[in-house]
């Protein structure tokens, strides 16, 4: 299998979750997209650990399951207390620091 | 005190400015200062005159001193003879000196100033007595001392001056206090007007003084008198710089002079007090002008060659000026009027004389006419302070006077004789020796002029005296005497007016030539031509004026006999016109005010109201319009276009410009993503192809 | 090695399908169920690359737990369950672009650095991939790491507890 055919594939999922990140209106859905970014970085990972018969390349993948899975609770957290506060979750209401 | 004679114009200068401070809290207004300054300044002269006939008796051998020299000299015991050189004494102090250029202050003393101090101190004293009486009640009292005092400082300044400029000094001091005085009374139009015109007519003559004193100076190089009298006996002097330095000089004389054409104010003159007439006008002021052709002889004799003989500028002034004057005095009835008139003429003579090189006889003039004239003048206001009940009309108010005023009326004959020249008195030998010197150094026109003009002095005098004194009263008033402050002056007066001939008395038995020998210069002094005792000449002369008195006396204390003539001037045309030409003074006063000054008055004063209104107010104008325009644009244009715009400009840019920058922070985080994605791939792009 | 091509590319092509149906979903739910569908596919890809623990734990984690937290934050912020308007906002396009320019020139620089790369399937690769290898690298050389992982995760469950409870 060649290298280059996951590591395109993570960089298509990783470009794909950034027009997420920009593009969606929802809170929870620019946190899934950064779901998909996370996910292109762990088949990276993954792919060079396959590569170069390392293991910290798989031990960093699930460091980075772990870490996206704290960030996520987070994530949510933080948009219900924006739905209780704003009554929404779109991203364009919450323009408090617009200059 | 010939040294030390800076001390005699001072000392009525100091009165002056202590009557002005406190004469009015005094008992008698400030008299007592003004009196007891004066006096002590004819002391003080007395002693002057009497260093200077020691000085002049001891070089020329008298050996005994000057008192006993005089006494001798006039007794006819042998005194002092001789040509010896005596220089006058000088003494100076430099007040300004820059370069070659120096002018300071100083006195000369010599023959000519100690005899002027003489008669100036005299007469002022006589007056400053004489007007404690006539002055008695006036408003103006104390005010009218402090001038008098002043008046005597600067007269004695430009006597005592050695050189021009400390002259001119006193030459304007005395034109100061004479218009001063003039206009004592100046609640009067008449008065003030005549006081301007006294002091505007011989500002006119002083235009052409300061002329000459400048054109001498160039000349000479320096302002001394010595220096300039020296330079102007030297054969390499200019002489066209000295012609043009004499006219200038002389030009001042006949305004201060009252000579022709200048005359016209000393008659409006007589408006003042009359002790102010006797000092100022007859005495003291109008001789200044011959004080100073006689102290700047040398530079008048060369200047106009006076040696030559026939005639020249100051001769033929002289000359018109006695016929003009008394031929004037005839047509007069204020009494006033006809000495002023007279006062004129003789100045004439003293003018002619000087013209004619006889200057021995013009200063010896101006000695006596001081003492004549004045006793004149104060005699004429003793007629009017007691006669006439203060009027100077002699045919409306005077008349038969001599019943009730003796003393006035025998010290006014006296005056009168010496006046018209006859023997013994004063008036006599001075002219005489005018006629004479005259004749005798080619100026035998002038002669004749004299002779004229002494004919016509003794008519008209004889007129005068009959007005006042003879006939009968005529007048609304008490006459009576005046009090002795007023009778004892005229009697002092009237001594000198007898004895002062006598210095002179060069004829049998007294062969005197005393005051030649005493005031005459005997340094830098042309050489003139000195006759002796003519004694035909002075038969002539007595004679002709003999002759007028009796004519006159004829014509009018026969008046009412005379039928064919009286009343000639009413009823022919051709005598009409000829007395109404004198009465209008030779219609000169109206060429001079209505012709000369109307026109020059009225197209100057028009021309300068045109520069006025249409040069320098349309400058300022336009000045300030300019101004405003300026302002104005400055404002639209610059401040608000330019200048605020920019700062406006600057403020739109960074409004503009955080309005722009606004918008980056929109407040969505998404956009701030967008922009931290793009600038990501951006510097990726720039790495990657920097590296392959 | 012809099967795990095939397999790989299906599952690639799978994945890439989902992954563009995350974001251009105008439906939040399947937005969330394609999300699985991009999850799954990137164990089976770990299953490929012999990392089998991954594969797994990445099942158990993401679809397991991450994925029902998303479904529960989806219905706690009444997320609507038909389209109402579109989900996007107005600066798709320029997303797009920037996306687009990305992914080129991350393309660029991986084809010009790993081009020709081969991935090689061994027995060591096998052994790396076991539970027992990735036990004793993680508790012997990343120890630390994992300690402070652990105390990541004890933060985050006491954060995400004061952040949304209701006082």
């Amino acid at each position: 299998m060649a290298l280059n055919n996951f590591l395109i594939l993570s960089a298509f999922l990783f470009c794909t979750g950034i027009y997420g990140v920009l593009a969606r209106k929802n809170a929870v859905l620019v946190l899934m997209s950064i779901e998909l970014m996370l996910n292109a970085v762990n088949i990276n990972l993954v792919a060079y650990s396959a590569f170069h018969v390392a293991v910290a390349g798989q031990v960093f993948a699930l460091f980075v399951v772990t870490i996206a899975a704290a960030e996520v609770g987070i994530g949510l957290a933080i948009v219900l207390l924006i739905y209780r506060n704003a009554h929404t979750v779109d991203l364009d209401e919450v323009d408090q620091l617009k200059g | 005190m010939l040294n030390n004679g800076w001390i005699i114009p001072a000392i009525p200068a100091v009165s002056f400015l202590l009557i002005l401070f406190f004469g009015k809290r005094l008992p008698r207004g400030g008299s007592e200062i003004g009196i007891l300054a004066v006096g002590a300044s004819f002391v003080l002269s007395c002693v002057a005159v009497y260093q200077w006939i020691d000085r002049i008796e001891t070089a020329t051998g008298g050996k005994e001193s000057g008192l006993r020299a005089l006494g001798r000299g006039v007794f006819g015991v042998e005194g002092g003879h001789g040509e010896a050189v005596v220089t006058p004494i000088v003494h100076h102090v430099t007040w300004w000196q820059n370069g070659g250029f120096e002018f300071g202050v100083g006195i000369r003393m010599d023959g000519l100033a100690v005899m002027m101090l003489f008669v100036v101190t005299l007469i002022s004293l006589l007056v400053h007595v004489y007007s404690t009486a006539y002055m008695h009640d006036d408003i103006r009292f104390t005010h009218y001392y402090a001038m008098l005092s002043l008046f005597t400082a600067a007269m004695l300044t430009l006597v005592v001056a050695d050189n021009t400029l400390e002259l001119l000094l006193g030459w304007e001091g005395v034109g100061l206090c004479s218009f001063a005085l003039i206009g004592h009374w100046w609640e009067e139009d008449a008065n003030s007007r005549a006081a301007l015109k006294a002091f505007l007519t011989t500002r006119t003559g002083d235009i052409g003084l300061m002329i000459g004193i400048i054109i001498l100076f160039f000349a000479v190089g320096s302002f001394d008198i010595g220096k300039s009298n020296a330079y102007a006996l030297l054969p390499r002097a200019d002489h066209s710089m000295l012609l043009a330095a004499s006219v200038g000089l002389f030009i001042g004389i006949i305004g201060k002079s009252g000579q022709f054409p200048l005359h016209t104010w000393l008659p409006d003159a007589m408006a003042g007090p009359t002790p102010v007439s006797a000092l100022i006008h007859a005495a003291t002021m109008v001789v200044a002008g011959v004080y100073l052709g006689a102290r700047l002889y040398p530079v008048f004799f060369n200047g106009f060659s006076i040696g030559a003989g026939g005639v020249n500028f100051m001769v033929l002034t002289g000359g018109i000026t006695i016929i003009i004057g008394a031929v004037l005095a005839f047509v007069q009835d204020d009494i006033k009027k006809v000495l002023a008139y007279s006062t004129i003429s003789q100045l004439g003579y003293m003018v002619m004389a000087l013209g004619a090189g006889a200057w021995v006889a013009a200063v010896f003039h101006l000695f006596t006419h001081a003492f004549f004239k004045a006793l004149l003048f104060l005699g004429a206001g003793s007629v009017s302070h007691s006669g006439s009940h203060h009027s100077f009309d002699m045919k409306k108010d005077m008349g038969g006077l001599r019943k009730y005023m003796p003393v006035t009326f025998w010290t006014f004959m006296i005056g009168t004789l010496a006046l018209a020249g006859i023997f013994p008195f004063a008036g006599f030998w001075s002219k005489d020796e005018i006629l004479v010197t005259a004749g005798q150094s080619d100026y035998d026109v002038f002669l004749v002029v004299g002779l004229v003009g002494a004919f016509l002095t003794a008519a008209y005098m004889t007129r005068c005296v009959y007005l006042t004194f003879f006939g009968e009263y005529r007048g609304h008033g008490h006459p009576h005497e005046s009090e002795r402050a007023i009778t004892i002056p005229l009697v002092i007066l009237s001594i000198f007016s007898i004895l002062a001939g006598v210095l002179a008395w060069s004829a049998w038995p007294f062969h005197l030539e005393k005051f030649k020998e005493w005031v005459e210069p005997r340094v830098s002094f042309p050489v003139v031509v000195h006759p002796g005792f003519d004694y035909s000449k002075a038969a002539i002369s007595l004679a002709v004026a003999t002759l007028g008195i009796g004519i006159a006396a004829f014509f009018w204390f026969r008046h009412e006999k005379l039928g064919a003539l009286k009343g000639l001037t009413q009823r022919n045309k051709v005598a009409h016109a000829g007395y109404t030409f004198l009465v209008n003074k030779y219609y000169l006063d109206d060429l001079y005010e209505n012709v000369i000054i109307a026109s020059i008055k009225g197209s100057l004063a028009n021309a300068s109201y045109w520069v006025n209104q249409h040069v320098i107010d349309a400058v300022v104008n336009g000045a300030g319009r300019g101004a405003v325009v300026a302002g104005r644009f400055t404002y639209e244009k610059l401040d608000q276009k330019v200048v605020d715009g920019a700062v406006n400009g600057v403020a739109e840019i960074t409004g503009e410009s955080g309005g722009l920058l606004r918008y980056l922070q929109s407040g969505r985080v998404q956009r701030y993503a967008l922009l931290l994605f793009a600038a990501v791939g951006l510097l990726s792009l720039f790495l990657l192809l920097a590296n392959t | 090695m012809v099967a795990q091509n095939v397999a790989f590319w299906i599952l690639a092509i799978a994945m890439a399908a989902a992954a563009i149906g995350v974001v251009r979903s105008q439906n939040v739910v399947h937005a969330a169920l394609y999300l699985v569908v991009v999850l799954a596919g990137a164990a089976a890809q770990y299953i490929l690359l012999a990392a089998e623990f991954v594969a797994w734990v990445q099942v158990l984690i993401y679809i397991g737990a991450i994925v029902i937290l998303f479904l529960f934050g989806i219905m706690l912020t009444r997320a609507p369950m038909r389209p109402e308007g579109t989900m996007d906002n107005n600066q798709r396009i320029a997303a797009g672009v920037v996306s687009l320019f990305l992914f080129g020139v991350i393309t660029a620089l991986l084809v010009d650095a790993y081009g020709g790369k081969e991935i090689k399937l061994e027995d060591r690769l096998v052994v790396i991939g076991r539970s027992g290898t990735l036990a004793s690298s993680i508790f012997r050389d990343y120890l630390v790491p994992f300690e402070v992982v652990s105390m990541l995760l004890l933060a985050a469950l006491v954060g995400a507890v004061v952040i949304a409870r209701r006082d």
